[in-house]
C-alpha cells in the first residue's frame, strides 16, 4: 500500500507495469490510470452504467499493484467499504453514477464529519430517476454540494477531457489527503465513453500527498482536534494501538460523543467548515482563456467546456470579444474570481447539460447589470460549438 | 457509587473508563452481551490494540462503543458490517468485530449480513436481537415475535419475525451460534469459538429490553423476560425433532454451524499473489 515507506517498490512496480506514452482509452480508464498513480490501492463499487468500465479496469489493474478490489452488494455498502479501508490507512476510492450517487449520501456525510478522505467519482448520466440512464449530463452539480443532510462543506472536482480525467482524478486524491475529507469527482458519461488520446506521464511526473499521521501519543489522543492550527487534525489510524474512536454522532476533538452540548457540535461543525475555507490554495483551480479584454464571458464545466472553447475560438474570429471561464474544482465555487470576472464583462453565458445549475452560483457573485444567461441543454447530446457560438453571437 | 462499581469490575481494563456509566436501561441485556465479549477477549488474551470493533445505530450498537477499549468505528444504520468489510481487508491480520442490533443489522442493514455471510469475510458479528427498535421508541422489529405489541403495532403484530441465525447460516458463514441472556456461559464460549473461526462468524444474542418491549408484552422486570427466555429455549437437537408449528414462539439455541469455508481476505491476498506471478511483477 502507498503510505509513506514503500513508495520506491510501488514506483518500479508502476514504471514496470504502464510505460509513460499515448494511450487511446476511455474517460473511465483515464480516471482509472490517475487513481491508480495518484496510490489509491482499495475501490470498492457497484455496477452502474456508465461508471462500470471503472470498475472493471481497477478489477484488473488493482491486484497488480497489490491493491484491492471489492464489488460490494450495492452503493451504500461500497461507500462504507471504502470508509472503513480509509481508516486503515489505504487510499480508497469508489465510482458510480446518478442513482447510486444518491445512495451513497449519507455515508458521504458520515466521511465529511469523521474527516475521512476518500474519492468519490460521480459518472453523471441523465437524470431524474433512472432517466437516459446511457447517456451524459451534467445534472448532479447541487446533488454533489447538498446532497447529504446539514451543514456540511463539501469539494468536488470536474474534469473537461479524458487527459484531464487522469489528472484531476491524481488531484481529487491529493486534496483528500491534504485535508483529510471527501472528494467528489463530477465525471459525465459523455466523457467517461468517449475513447480519446491521454498521456500516460512517468510517475515521477506525479505529485502525491499523504494523509498527516500523529508525530506522537498526544497528536493520536486528539483524532479530531486542530493541533497545528490548519483546521486538519491528523488521523490515527486503526491498528496501531491508538485506540480511535470514530462516531458519524456530534463528538468532542477526543472523537468521544457529546450530542448535548451546544458548544461543542458548533465547534465542530465550524472547523470542519474552516478547514476547508482557509485552505483553498490546496483545492481552488478554475481555467481562463481570452478573459482579459473580454466583454463577454462563457462560463462553463467539465464535458460542456470544450464546445464553449470552440465556440469562443470562432467567435473570436469574427472579432467578438469574448472570452472563458471554466471552474476545475467546482465545490467550493470561485467565487473571488467570479466576482471579478463579472465586473468586466457586460454578458455572461453559462453553457451546462442542464436545465441551470452552475448559473445559480455564478449569480450570488455578479451584478445585475450584467446580462446573465443560460446555454442549456439536456436529452443526453452535448452541447455543440455551433450552438454555444449562436448564443454567443446573439448578445455580442 | 458507580465509580465504586466499576472499580471493582475485574475486567475493567477493556473497557474507556471515561465514556462510563453506560446510557443502557437499567435492566438491559447489553451489559450482559459486554461482559460476555469482554470475558470472550480475555479468555483468549486477544491484545484489544489487534481489535476493531464496528458497530451501526441504536441501543446495542452502543454496547461497545465507545464503552469497550479498542479501535471503535461507530458508524450510520445498518451499514456496520460493510464499513468493517473495509476495516477487514486493510487490516487482515485485526480481529474485526461487529456488535449491533436486529433492526440494524438484519432490518435495515439485511442486505450487507447477507452478502458477508456470503463471501465469508473474517468478520464476527455479534447481533443482539431485543425484538424491538428501543432507541427509537419501542417501534415493531423484522424480529418481534407474531403477535406481539409494540408503539407501530399498537393492536398486535401481524408480520412473522425473521430467523436471522437460520438466515445467516444458509447463507455460506462459517460459524453461526444462537443463546440468550439467560446462557452467559454458553454464549462466552460461543463468542471465543467466532472469534476464532476463520470466516464469517455469528452469535444472535436474544436480549431483554424490559423498557420498550417487555412492559408492553406483559414482562416489565428484565427477570421475568430472562425466565421467558429460559421456558422457551430449544437446544438445536431437540428441535430438529420438533415440527414447525411446535416451534412457533420458541427460541431455538446452540451451534448452527462450525465449517471451514475459503475465507474472502484470505483468496483476495491469494488472487493478489497469482495476478502478481502471472504478470511476473513479483518482488517488485
Amino acid at each position: 500500500m502507498i503510505i509513506h515507506g514503500d513508495e520506491p517498490g510501488q514506483i518500479r512496480l508502476i514504471r514496470k507495469l504502464y510505460r509513460p506514452g499515448n494511450y487511446f482509452m476511455q474517460g473511465d480508464e483515464a480516471v482509472s490510470y490517475g487513481a491508480i498513480f495518484a496510490g489509491c490501492r482499495f475501490y470498492a463499487g457497484y455496477p452502474i452504467t456508465p461508471a462500470s468500465e471503472i470498475a472493471e479496469t481497477m478489477a484488473r489493474e488493482l491486484p497488480k499493484v497489490s491493491g484491492y478490489y471489492i464489488q460490494m452488494e450495492d452503493e451504500i455498502g461500497s461507500i462504507a467499504a471504502v470508509v472503513g479501508a480509509s481508516w486503515t490507512g489505504l487510499k480508497s476510492m469508489t465510482a458510480t453514477s446518478g442513482p447510486g450517487f444518491s445512495l451513497m449520501q449519507e455515508n458521504l456525510g458520515y466521511a465529511v464529519m469523521t474527516e475521512t478522505p476518500l474519492v468519490l467519482v460521480d459518472v453523471q448520466r441523465s437524470g431524474p430517476s433512472t432517466g437516459q440512464a446511457t447517456k451524459g449530463a451534467q445534472g448532479d452539480f447541487f446533488q454533489a454540494r447538498w446532497g447529504t443532510h446539514g451543514d456540511h462543506p463539501i469539494i468536488a472536482v470536474s474534469p473537461t477531457s479524458g487527459q484531464d480525467a487522469f489528472w484531476e482524478t491524481i488531484r481529487a486524491f491529493n486534496i483528500a489527503e491534504r485535508l483529510r475529507t471527501p472528494v467528489v469527482v463530477l465525471f459525465d458519461g459523455v466523457l467517461a465513453h468517449t475513447r480519446e488520446l491521454v498521456r500516460i506521464p512517468d510517475i515521477e511526473e506525479v505529485e502525491i500527498a499523504y494523509r498527516k499521521l500523529p508525530a506522537n501519543e498526544e497528536e493520536a489522543k486528539l483524532p479530531f482536534g486542530d493541533p497545528h492550527g490548519d483546521g486538519v487534525p491528523p488521523m490515527p489510524l486503526f491498528g496501531h494501538g491508538y485506540f480511535t474512536h470514530v462516531t458519524g454522532s456530534t463528538h468532542k476533538e477526543n472523537g468521544l460523543r457529546d450530542v448535548y452540548t451546544p458548544g461543542v457540535h458548533d465547534k465542530l461543525v465550524r472547523r470542519l467548515h474552516r478547514k476547508i475555507e482557509q485552505n483553498k490554495s490546496v483545492y481552488e483551480k478554475y481555467e481562463e482563456h481570452f478573459s482579459d479584454d473580454a466583454e463577454i464571458l462563457v462560463v462553463s464545466w467539465g464535458v460542456t467546456a470544450r464546445p464553449a472553447l470552440g465556440a469562443v475560438l470562432r467567435a473570436r474570429e469574427e472579432g467578438i470579444k469574448v472570452g472563458l471561464f471554466v471552474p476545475k474544482t467546482v465545490h467550493p465555487f470561485p467565487g473571488e474570481r467570479m466576482r471579478k470576472l463579472g465586473k468586466r464583462v457586460r454578458a455572461i453565458l453559462v453553457s451546462e447539460m442542464n436545465l441551470g445549475q452552475m448559473i445559480l452560483e455564478v449569480e450570488r457573485y455578479v451584478n445585475d447589470d450584467v446580462a446573465l444567461k443560460g446555454v442549456n441543454k439536456i436529452g443526453g447530446v452535448p452541447l455543440t460549438v455551433e450552438e454555444i457560438l449562436r448564443e454567443i453571437r446573439g448578445v455580442a | 457509587m458507580a465509580k465504586e462499581i466499576y472499580s471493582k469490575y475485574p475486567l475493567i481494563k477493556y473497557l474507556r473508563r471515561e465514556a462510563l456509566p453506560t446510557a443502557l436501561c437499567p435492566g438491559c441485556g447489553g451489559g450482559t452481551v459486554l461482559n460476555a465479549f469482554a470475558n470472550a477477549v480475555d479468555g483468549l488474551k486477544i491484545d484489544p490494540r489487534d481489535l476493531v470493533v464496528v458497530s451501526g445505530i441504536g441501543c446495542s450498537a452502543w454496547i461497545a462503543s465507545p464503552y469497550f477499549l479498542a479501535d471503535t468505528l461507530h458508524t450510520t444504520h445498518g451499514r456496520a458490517i460493510a464499513f468493517a468489510t473495509g476495516v477487514k481487508v486493510g487490516l487482515p491480520d485485526k480481529k474485526v468485530v461487529v456488535i449491533s442490533g436486529d433492526g440494524d443489522l438484519a432490518g435495515i442493514g439485511g442486505n450487507h449480513l447477507i452478502h458477508a455471510a456470503r463471501r465469508n469475510v473474517d468478520i464476527t458479528v455479534i447481533l443482539v436481537n431485543n425484538f424491538i427498535y428501543g432507541m427509537t421508541g419501542g417501534q415493531v422489529a423484522p424480529t418481534t415475535p407474531f403477535g406481539a405489541i409494540t408503539t407501530t403495532t399498537p393492536y398486535r403484530n401481524i408480520e412473522h419475525p425473521l430467523q436471522i441465525s437460520e438466515t445467516v447460516a444458509a447463507a455460506g458463514a462459517s460459524y453461526v451460534a444462537r443463546w440468550t441472556t439467560a446462557h452467559v456461559y454458553q454464549l462466552i464460549e460461543s463468542i471465543k469459538k467466532a472469534l476464532t473461526v476463520k470466516g464469517f462468524s455469528l452469535v444472535e444474542v436474544i436480549s431483554q429490553c424490559p423498557v420498550q418491549f417487555g412492559r408492553r408484552n406483559r414482562m416489565k422486570e428484565p427477570a421475568e423476560m430472562l425466565r421467558w427466555f429460559l421456558r422457551n429455549s430449544v437446544p438445536l437437537a431437540k428441535a430438529k425433532k420438533m415440527k414447525p408449528e411446535e416451534l412457533e414462539g420458541k427460541f431455538v439455541i446452540g451451534e448452527f454451524v462450525n465449517r471451514e469455508r475459503p475465507e474472502f481476505t484470505d483468496e483476495l491476498n491469494k488472487l493478489i499473489d497469482e495476478v502478481q506471478e502471472h504478470f511476473g511483477l513479483k518482488g517488485e
